[in-house]
């Protein structure tokens, strides 16, 4: 009984509210230094994915197809690709990365040893996906731009939006990197989440084209409310709703980042 | 006047404090009332068997997890409550080496020293000394997969001393080093302590505490067995002369001479530990019987940590 109640009270003390606070800065800019170091291989490789499925399908599929929604389809399946993109960059850095820093380098390990706190190391490792997921988005934007798409205005309003989705991914990653035993453990998140994310949020095909209920079923997917936002605004237009496409981002992104916060709490603070 | 009083008081006040520690995993107790306190300017070796609760301990103590009773005073902070406040004065350098292998040797420092909240000109001012003492003047720029196993041991040594701290807390500083490399690292505490700065660290070398430990404490089982000066602890539980003695025949003497004659007498596989506070006695026996060999030594803290935790292995 009183081991019982024991374990409760310290599995509680994993679950109190995260902690904000301006240390986690330093870590950030840790991230960023290395980043420096390699960032022309990082970008490309961030953004030669998307850009090569946007090239090949838009201009493809597009030559058959003609305008979708309004927009010709490169530029519709490029918007989305900012999207894709920015989810695909986030979760990469919440996993595989975070993972690396926490588990293999023990990076995590030397920080919490200074004075900062895990909470401020996770805060770091999150707004830093968000960071990564931000320079896709530029990316991917100005490629669009280089080709004739999005030269309005409204397109920057595009980046803060990148950045909540990061904000989702990388809270989603770390999720994933607190309870992973090892790599391999990330195709799950691979398989279950992110390929159903891209097939059913309409990156590739208005989610409209889709049987009624699985569409109905898609308003669920935090990648298609960050599709609704960019794509009107891709075409200098206001998108509609959009206190609650933001909200429902914000919602995933705080939600997941406090269940992450804690299963990591659990799992170092032992 | 007064401020010597002040500075009596304050070297008086132990740097760390740890009353009636208590730490469980899943109903079984790894620390189990734990008590000691380490003085400014000593150097304290917590000894313990693998799985005696030497790194639970300093994790308490870092506040990295909360113990589930007793209380704990670092450089005059409470903790966990105060852990990072207390964290401030504190260098530590962990078991497993964690160099960011991304940055070079001076990138290292530079990073960590931020973790700190120092000013980018107190670390560049601080550098040359710090590179000076991991041994790595003029290597800046070297990238960490070029370095030694010894060399990176020095330089997170080195990076413990980035915030200038009074107390350095080393978790086996020189397991999986060559002898080389371990005296060089012995230097370098030494050469801190010299300075006044505190040590605490735990090792299971005996050669190690011997060498560098001021004070040491004895634990197994989550619990305190001994705590004081090397050579008290040994005066205090140890007979002062060793032989061991060896051979095909050392089993039989031991049972049938050696016994009666040792103060006390322990076997370890083919061997026989005989502790005597005379041992001319066991010498003259032994002298010119065929079929044993023996050497004749000094006790040391190896023996005292054998009498007090027992010789039977530990996972």
């Amino acid at each position: 009984m009183h081991s019982t109640a024991l374990a409760a009270t310290s599995g509680a003390r994993h679950w109190r509210p995260p902690s904000f606070s301006t240390r986690f800065y330093p870590v950030w800019q840790r991230n960023l230094l290395v980043w420096r170091k390699l960032a022309v291989a990082s970008v490309l490789g961030n953004i030669a994915d998307p850009l090569l499925y946007m090239l090949a399908l838009g201009y493809g599929i597009g030559a058959l197809i003609g305008e979708v929604g309004g927009m010709p389809y490169v530029a519709f399946i490029g918007t989305g690709m900012v999207c894709q993109s920015a989810m695909f960059t986030a979760s990469f850095e919440g996993m595989y990365s975070a993972f690396s820093r926490m588990h293999v380098q023990r990076t995590w390990d030397a920080i919490i040893n200074a004075p900062i706190a895990l909470d401020d190391v996770m805060l770091a490792e999150w707004t830093w996906c968000a960071t990564k997921a931000l320079m896709s988005t530029i990316a991917i934007l100005l490629v669009l731009m280089a080709l004739g798409y999005g030269r309005t205005p409204f397109a920057l309003a595009i980046l803060p939006i990148g950045f909540l989705v990061g904000l989702v991914f990388g809270a989603f990653g770390l999720v994933m990197n607190a309870l992973a035993p090892g790599y391999d453990f990330f195709t799950y998140f691979f398989t279950l989440v992110l390929t159903p994310m891209l097939l059913l949020s309409g990156v590739y095909f208005p989610v409209e084209q889709l049987p009624t209920w699985l569409a109905a079923a898609a308003q669920i997917l935090p990648l298609k409310h960050a599709i609704d936002l960019a794509r009107p605004l891709m075409l200098g237009r206001i998108p509609d709703a959009i206190l609650l496409h933001v909200a429902v981002l914000a919602a995933y992104a705080f939600a997941a980042y406090y269940v992450a916060l804690a299963l990591t709490r659990r799992r170092l603070l032992k | 006047m007064h401020a010597v009083a002040i500075d009596e008081r304050a070297s008086a006040t132990p740097i760390l404090s740890v009353e009636g520690l208590v730490k469980r995993y899943g109903g079984q107790d790894v620390v189990r009332g734990l008590s000691f306190d380490i003085r400014r300017g000593e150097c304290f070796a917590l000894l313990g068997p693998n799985g005696a609760g030497k790194t639970t301990t300093l994790r308490c103590c870092l506040g990295l997890i909360d113990p589930d009773g007793g209380a704990i005073t670092l450089c005059g902070e409470p903790v966990p409550k105060a852990a990072r406040e207390a964290r401030i004065r504190v260098g530590v350098v962990p078991q497993m080496d964690n160099l960011d292998p991304d940055f070079t040797v001076a990138e290292n420092l530079r990073v960590y020293g931020r973790y700190f909240g120092i000013a980018r000109s107190v670390i560049e001012a601080r550098m040359p000394r710090l590179l000076e003492f991991a041994g790595l003047s003029g290597k800046g720029k070297q990238p960490i997969r070029t370095l030694s196993g010894g060399m990176k041991r020095r330089l997170t040594l080195a990076r413990a001393l980035v915030n200038d701290p009074d107390l350095l807390i080393l978790d086996e500083p020189t397991t999986g080093l060559d002898p080389q490399a371990r005296h060089l690292i012995w230097d370098g505490l030494r050469q801190l302590v010299a300075q006044g700065k505190t040590i605490l660290l735990t090792t299971h070398f005996m050669d190690e505490a011997e060498r560098l430990a001021t004070r040491l404490a004895v634990i197994d089982h989550g619990t305190l067995i001994a705590c004081d000066a090397p050579h008290t602890l040994l005066a205090e539980h140890v007979e002062p002369e060793v032989i061991e003695v060896y051979g095909d025949e050392a089993k039989a003497w031991a049972g049938r001479h050696g016994r009666h004659i040792a103060t006390r007498l322990e076997l370890a596989g083919e061997t026989a530990f005989c502790y005597a506070r005379d041992p001319k006695p066991l010498l003259d026996d032994l002298a010119g019987r065929p079929g044993v060999r023996y050497l004749h030594r000094p006790a040391n803290l190896e023996d005292l940590f054998i009498k007090l935790t027992g010789r039977e292995l530990r996972d």
